[in-house]
């Protein structure tokens, strides 16, 4: 039985004993096995030539992370919380997401970032942004999002074989929440596939990471008032997997995005627009977000009413079964 | 014992201000510790216990008007500022009548009037805005100097570069001063920069650099006191480096396995800012024993009033969460 938290580092470990190319780098991931112990024991195991301690110079790590994989390396880079990453976010979205592209496929960028994000967990901004929306939006890029132990472990190791580079957002919130079985071996899950959690009749739940408790907690509520709910773990919010959201859409008919982003150009507003282009004909009622508000993160005492929660969900969707 | 010469700008009445300022930074930290275990205070902190002397020493120096930019770890820098510890300590119970209505916490206090222009939850985040607030005075003929605050770790992010570099080619009123204390979470500053001493850095910049013991209050005014007085000349920047340590850990969760008990005893026991600066005062004959331990626990009061004033104060409102984000 591992947490989430856990399950990353048995995959980072899993993958440094099956490709030497593999090396982790970042700001406290070695001695003292990272901010959150997502790297624990594996400085111990690997070494330091393997798993890098670093200064604090994000745009330094990320951008020689690049030269790395350019030079065949398979490099796993920490950012200590994803707000942490701007300084590096020139050499993201300039260089990383563009070097096949730039190199016409010449050069590999095959690396993953990995950044603990979201809230939940009492922290102020800086400590509890959401800003998958600023990567989702360059292209070259893959941003994937896991929402249990099991999932987590295999995404990463997915994520790790993937050719592309992927920023990999580990929901801060579901680090210690629960455990569950995790098989020690390699195995992966698709990267670019949603995840039906839930089948349901009346209505989709569309989210990601630390929204997918809530959205299970929200159909088991609605059960109650008869109400059948599909609920998707969305996973790749980039590439967005159409085919399993339009085809959830087509058959209920109404559909609610939930994130703990801020509602503007977050990516429900993407999924949204997908889903009239493509499947307006079939909904019985208007597209729906419950999503964090258009503020910087607030400190402890408005987090709650700052976060999506069940009852918001639970509103959102009495709107859609009773629109008229 | 601290044998620097004593500041000819000291009098006896300041030296009990600075005593009783230390004591209170350090209770303010060590009270925000009591409060987080007990789980008052959520999220993240980060104390200052054990750098007293560097935010006291530094801000003495300081005009009114003149500013400073601070960090993550920033009480200290704060309440030397001049900033009210009841707002401070509201602030980080999440309360509306804290310094950012309890929206912002620990590492996003401002006190404008007071000249702090704000900790800063990025590493490095501060740094370049210092530059900007001392561009200012320059251009607008104001007259205030800029002391930035940034420790070790920052020193390693680009942000310090960029802004040194713009500081000494536009010759601007602006004190560097890097709080070396010894670790940057848990790097330790001797495997993260291969240089003996950060404030050798000054002369990549062609500025001045000087390195200090950053828990001798004395070396620190003096170090301070010239490196104002070169910024309010027009003469330019200084880059000071203070070493010091942290006797807490980084933050809330840090099991310290980077450092080892003697370490920590040594500069609780030797190093003690407060305590070298106890042992001066009492050996020059400045003041009596019995006046500082009157000054101590007038801080300790002052401190336990703030405490009690953040708890009964009102969480902010629901409505102020889109407050303030826009004019």
């Amino acid at each position: 039985m591992l947490t989430m938290v856990q399950s990353i580092a048995d995959a980072q470990r899993v993958a440094l004993e099956l490709d030497e190319n593999v090396l982790l780098l970042g700001e406290d991931i070695g001695k003292n096995g990272g901010v959150f112990r997502a790297t624990e024991g594996l400085w111990e195991q690997f070494g330091s030539d393997r798993v890098i301690d670093t200064p604090l110079s994000e745009a330094g790590i990320v951008g020689s992370s690049l030269g790395l994989a350019m030079g065949g390396f398979k490099p796993i880079v920490e950012i200590q919380f994803l707000s942490f990453i701007t300084p590096a976010f020139e050499q993201i979205v300039s260089h990383v997401a563009r070097m096949r592209l730039r190199s016409q496929g010449v050069f590999s960028n095959s690396m993953v970032i990995r950044a603990p994000y979201g809230g939940g967990i009492g922290a102020p901004e800086l400590h509890s942004d959401s800003t998958e929306a600023y990567f989702v939006h360059t292209p070259g890029l893959r941003v994937v999002v896991p929402s249990s132990p099991y999932t987590a472990k295999g995404l990463l190791l997915g994520a790790i074989e993937c050719p592309d580079p992927v920023l990999f957002l580990e929901p801060l919130r579901l680090y210690r929440s629960r455990k569950e079985e995790v098989p020690s071996s390699y195995f992966t899950c698709p990267i670019d596939k949603a995840k039906r959690w839930r089948e349901g009749e009346d209505v989709t739940l569309i989210g990601w990471g630390a929204m997918i408790p809530i959205l299970i907690d929200a159909s088991q509520m609605l059960i109650e008032q008869d109400i059948s709910a599909e609920v998707i773990d969305l996973q790749s919010l980039s590439p967005i997997d159409e085919d399993t959201i339009f085809d959830s859409a087509r058959k209920t008919g109404r559909v609610v995005i939930v994130h703990e982003a801020p509602r503007t150009c977050g990516v429900g507003a993407e999924i949204a627009a997908r889903l009239s282009e493509e499947v307006i004909d079939s909904l019985e009622a208007p597209i729906k977000r419950v999503a964090g508000y258009d503020v910087p993160y607030p400190l402890f005492a408005l987090e709650h009413a700052y976060l999506p929660n069940v009852n918001k969900v639970v509103r959102a969707v009495m709107e859609l079964v009773y629109f008229q | 014992m601290i044998t620097t010469k004593i500041p000819p700008s000291l009098s006896t009445n300041q030296m009990r201000k600075l005593y009783h300022q230390m004591w209170l930074i350090r209770y303010f930290d060590e009270k925000v510790d009591e409060f987080f275990a007990r789980g008052a205070i959520h999220g993240t902190t980060h104390l200052c216990v054990g750098q007293e002397a560097t935010a006291t020493g530094a801000c003495y120096v300081l005009e009114n008007e003149d500013k400073i930019t601070s960090t993550h770890r920033g009480h200290g820098h704060c309440i030397a500022k001049g900033a009210d510890v009841n707002r401070m300590m509201a602030e980080l119970f999440a309360k509306e009548t804290g310094y950012c209505k309890g929206k912002g916490g620990s590492m996003h206090i401002a006190d404008v009037d007071q000249g702090n222009l704000g900790a800063n939850g990025i590493v490095g985040g501060g740094i370049p805005i210092a530059v900007g607030a001392a561009l200012t005075s320059k251009m607008k003929n104001l007259g205030y100097v800029v002391l930035c605050f940034f420790g070790d770790g920052a020193a390693n992010e680009g942000s310090f570069h960029e802004a040194l570099n713009l500081a000494s080619i536009w010759k601007l009123p602006v004190v560097f001063f890097c709080e070396n204390n010894q670790y940057g979470m848990s790097g330790p500053v001797k495997e993260m920069v291969n240089i003996e001493n950060i404030g050798d850095r000054a002369s990549a910049y062609g500025i001045p650099g000087k390195v200090i013991e950053g828990n001798d209050l004395f070396s620190v005014i003096e170090a301070t006191e010239k490196a104002v007085a070169r910024a309010r000349k027009g003469n330019g920047p200084t880059l000071i480096e203070a070493k010091t340590y942290r006797w807490k850990g980084h933050s809330k969760s840090d099991a310290k396995k980077y450092r080892t008990k003697e370490e920590e005893q040594y500069w609780r026991k030797e190093k003690d800012p407060i305590q070298l600066l106890a042992n001066r005062i009492i050996s020059d004959n400045l003041l009596a024993k019995e006046e500082l331990e009157a000054l101590q626990l007038q801080a300790r009061e002052q401190i336990d009033s703030a405490v009690e004033f953040a708890e009964k104060s009102p969480a902010p409102s629901l409505t102020s969460l889109e407050l303030d984000v826009y004019a």
